[in-house]
């Protein structure tokens, strides 16, 4: 990695004044002619980047698309223009309008290794980018070695004769920046490049992106459903919901005093990882084009409805510096959110843990991923494992529930060491150790309704009567927030959270003692996650059960657990009460993956107490 | 996902490649099983001349031996039907129980089935047929048990990679944390999942063993002489092919039509389970533009 490369070189002072606006745009369905996104208005400054932030659905990568002037198979850009310095994209003919994209309007896709060609060299892409618009560059050779740099890649023969493969994710993506900047455009349209890669690549690549817009006097637009990464990096944040803009405005005034409702609900599901606060989802789906009916769209899901809101769709007002789409913003903005702190969680009990590992080495064939792995679970306590992907915290989860066998060492449970495999563990056992897997898409059969899928579980483990059995599945599904009514659905009717919730009440409905949660929210968004982190706090102290809560996400665990583990390549790097670990990590890795978490700026969040508390 | 087969069928049938394809199978299934109770004459009667030309009494004329053609064609297809029924039965019997079972529990189990299922591939279907056939008799449950096995490696073949797309889903592994023992993962869990592909090979088998059948009993190995079968007729008739083509024609067409059609439903039954012909594009669209991260 190339990390300290040499600082981009100073160019020109930016230009000043606007460079984007969007006006009125409109994405339908090129069938039905159902709006995917409407009344799109913004505008960019010189050198400045605007955040378009949303749940999935919410129509964002639409709308980053038509920036572009391209609409995907199935929907057309029915209105609206898209000024780039005064010219309008969507009227140009297809011919002129290849020849602005990738010289004057690029585009950043989220995944680089799906990008980039695996079969041709880094070297000639970028170089690619600069042969198919000859003439934007004077010279194609010295620029492609100066784009490197600016993008802190190593300007080497070396490097350049490398293929995808050879790089890492962040230089992947670096190298995606790199043909995106090469032709010096004026707008450059990010496409959440930073999703999926570890956190302290991500910080390398906004660094990277914030220096070359700026020196450049670019204006670029970063869409993202991460609202802390975008806290960081942007002046401008645009928040979108159902295919409308519904609030946007200064980046560090949205975040700190949020108007929209929907905007107030995002920020109270962000995890912090300075304090432990109850977060708050957001119950119900966003409606998706073709059921959006009359009035606001939000007003199903919204606290602060009232009759007028389903009427009559809001036009933007503007108050506090920025545009909301409310029709109570006046009155909302007099009120203040609160984040009440979380209540402590069980106090460390002297009694022997629940589980207990013990010297765990493990590996794929040959591979080793886990060595001398050590950690204790006490009784009605959540642990957190934490690492960044590789780090054989998933590994570890596998180990201990007997999906992997491939492992040394002990691992104690209830005072009795746990076989290898899980064929080979006694059901009371199994029926103990309960595991809910990350991905909800994959650990529902797709061919069983949600009540075959509880009631195998049940039947698997305990000898109860049809009656009984009904009578604990009808019981579970309350406990995770599920009506009855799902019982006779098959899981691709359900949304991610539901299906995780199903996920959740079949781990519950065995009665297990020790729950294991491999990534659970990982698929999720941000404001399902935040109702399901809730949910498995509530029942795990509820039920007094004692849980594995696995993340890569740092500031989760804040949220939930009462002791963290971190592990960094297979090895424990440091482990303590939540407290100590993520305030005054002490091992040099911890305090660099502390440092990296994106973190949302701007949230006033005074000594400890909730804002407005 | 979740669309059972019976909705998947029903939408195939809706496509104007599955209607053609069921219309021309079903046709040609119900002259086979009607056939034999509306036949005018028994179909071993010796009724009128030998090629006799078709007349108003006999339709299609006579066959070599002055046998009725009509009567033939309608009591010569419910052997040869229930011969191909059966027999794809077995083989996708067979053929899937070795795929899924090599593709769950991989390892030395895997080597083995799959080790032996190319040694039977090796060998041409109909050669292998001929094969056993040639050392046991050509007995009618022999011919069934011979196309059978012979279709049993290349379903084995198909149903291996479907099984292993599913055995790597989660809900297999949740399955196996239940404490289910790898027979009953096998059927209750992963099976389910594999209709569709099923489905599809069962169909593309029938055609097979239509084929193959009949091909049998053109070379002699099947019904003995006297009884009326499609595959048969063509052969001893031949010899007559310019007194009356009617006696080759009409037996060749019902099993072109049979073959035809069920290769033709099948096919648009592939098309709806992948998808290419079920869904209104803008729903699938929709579908993907809600759809939630890491998914």
């Amino acid at each position: 990695m190339s990390e300290s490369a040499a600082p981009p070189v100073a160019t020109t002072p930016a230009q000043q004044g606007v460079r984007l606006k969007v006006a009125d745009l409109a994405v339908r369905l090129a069938g039905s002619g159902h709006d995917v996104v409407s009344e799109i208005s913004f505008a960019v400054q010189a050198g400045e980047v605007l955040g378009l932030v949303g749940e999935s659905g919410s129509g964002k990568t639409t709308v980053a698309l038509a920036l572009l002037g391209h609409a995907r198979r199935g929907l057309r850009i029915t209105s609206g223009q898209v000024l780039l310095d005064g010219m309008d994209l969507l009227a140009l003919r297809p011919d002129a309008l290849r020849a602005v994209r990738g010289a004057r309007v690029s585009y950043v896709p989220q995944d680089p290794s799906a990008a980039l060609n695996p079969t041709l060299t880094v070297g000639s892409q970028l170089r690619e980018a600069l042969r198919v618009h000859a003439g934007a560059i004077d010279n194609p050779a010295g620029r492609v070695l100066e784009v490197m740099r600016e993008a802190y890649l190593d300007p080497t023969r070396e490097m350049l004769r490398r293929y995808p493969h050879q790089l890492s994710g962040g230089q992947q993506q670096r190298i995606a920046l790199a043909m995106a900047f090469a032709c010096r455009p004026s707008l450059i349209v990010l496409d959440e490049p930073t999703t999926g890669l570890d956190v302290s690549t991500q910080r390398h690549v906004l660094d990277t992106v914030r220096s070359m817009c700026r020196s450049y006097g670019v204006a670029a637009v970063y869409v993202s459903h991460d609202l802390a990464v975008v806290s960081g990096l942007v002046s401008d944040v645009a928040v979108m919901y159902a295919g409308r803009i519904v609030e946007i405005g200064p980046t560090a005034r949205l975040f700190r005093e949020p108007v929209h409702p929907y905007t107030r609900g995002l920020i109270g599901a962000v995890p912090s990882p300075e304090r432990a606060e109850v977060l708050t989802g957001i119950d119900g789906q966003q409606p998706r084009p073709g059921r959006r009916g009359a009035g606001c769209q939000f007003a199903p899901r919204c606290g602060y409805a009232i009759a007028d809101c389903r009427g009559e769709a809001p036009e933007p007002v503007v108050i506090a510096g920025r545009s909301v789409r409310c029709l109570r913003a006046w009155e909302i903005q007099a009120s203040r959110p609160e984040r009440p702190a979380v209540a402590a969680g069980a106090p460390a009990t002297t009694e022997t843990p629940t589980l207990s590992v013990r010297g765990v080495c493990a590996s794929y064939g040959s591979t080793r991923v886990l060595s001398d792995i050590g950690l204790d679970v006490p009784a009605r306590a959540c642990v957190a494992v934490v690492g960044e992907s590789g780090s054989g915290k998933t590994t570890l989860a596998r180990c201990v529930s007997g999906l992997h066998g491939n492992w040394t060492g002990e691992i104690i449970f209830q005072g009795a060491p746990l076989a290898h495999r899980a064929r080979q563990r006694r059901k009371d056992v199994l029926q103990r150790v309960q595991y809910i897997f990350q991905n909800p898409y994959t650990s529902l059969n797709p061919r069983k309704t949600v009540g075959r899928i509880l009631d195998q579980q049940l039947s698997q483990f305990l000898d109860l009567s049809f009656r009984d059995r009904a009578a604990r599945v009808a019981g579970v599904l309350e406990d995770v927030s599920l009506g009855q009514d799902f019982l006779s659905r098959y899981p691709d009717q359900l949304s991610g959270g539901e299906r995780q919730r199903v996920a959740i009440a079949r781990a519950l409905v065995a009665q297990p003692e020790l729950l294991i949660c491999d990534e659970v929210t990982s698929s999720l968004d941000v404001s399902v996650q935040a109702i399901i982190v809730e949910l498995l706090r509530r029942i795990q102290q509820e039920r007094k059960l004692a849980m594995i809560f696995i993340t890569h996400n740092l500031a989760l665990v804040r949220s939930i657990a009462q002791s963290a583990v971190v592990l960094c390549d297979g090895a424990v790097a440091e482990s303590g009460p939540v407290e100590q670990v993520l305030e005054r990590p002490a091992n040099p890795y911890t305090i660099r993956l502390m440092e990296d978490v994106p973190r949302l700026a701007g949230l006033a969040r005074p000594g400890g107490g909730a804002p407005g508390a | 996902m979740r669309q059972q087969w019976g909705s998947v069928l029903s939408a195939a049938v809706r496509t104007p490649r599955g209607a053609i394809g069921l219309g021309l199978a079903s046709f040609v299934v119900l002259v086979a099983v009607i056939g034999p109770f509306v036949a005018p004459h028994a179909s071993d009667a010796l009724v009128t001349l030998d090629f006799g030309k078709p007349s108003g009494q006999y339709l299609l004329g006579g066959d070599y031996l002055g046998e009725d053609v009509v009567s033939r064609v309608l009591d010569g297809g419910w052997v040869l039907l229930i011969m191909a029924a059966c027999a794809t039965a077995l083989g996708i019997a067979g053929g899937g129980a070795a795929g899924v079972s090599a593709a769950y529990l991989r390892g030395r189990s895997d080597g083995i089935i799959m080790r032996t299922v190319d040694v039977i591939l090796a060998f041409p279907q109909l050669v292998f047929a001929l094969l056993l056939l040639s050392l046991l008799g050509p007995k009618l449950w022999l011919i069934t048990i011979a196309v059978g096995v012979s279709h049993a490696p290349q379903v084995a073949r198909v149903i291996r990679s479907a099984t292993l797309d599913v055995t790597e889903r989660d809900f297999v592994k949740a399955a196996e944390l239940q404490g289910m023992r790898p027979a009953r993962v096998m059927v209750r869990e992963i099976l389910p999942n594999l209709v569709s592909p099923l489905m599809v090979e069962a169909g593309l088998r029938l055609t097979y063993s239509i084929v193959i059948i009949s091909g049998l009993a053109f070379l002699g190995f099947g019904q003995a002489p006297p009884a009326p079968n499609w595959g048969l007729m063509i052969s001893e008739n031949r010899t007559g092919l310019t007194l009356n083509p009617w006696a080759v024609i009409v037996p060749a067409a019902m099993i072109a039509l049979l073959t035809i059609g069920t290769n033709t439903f099948t096919d648009a039954f592939a098309r709806v389970t992948i998808g290419v012909d079920r869904r209104p594009e803008e729903a699938a669209l929709i579908d993907d533009l809600s759809q939630e991260p890491g998914t």
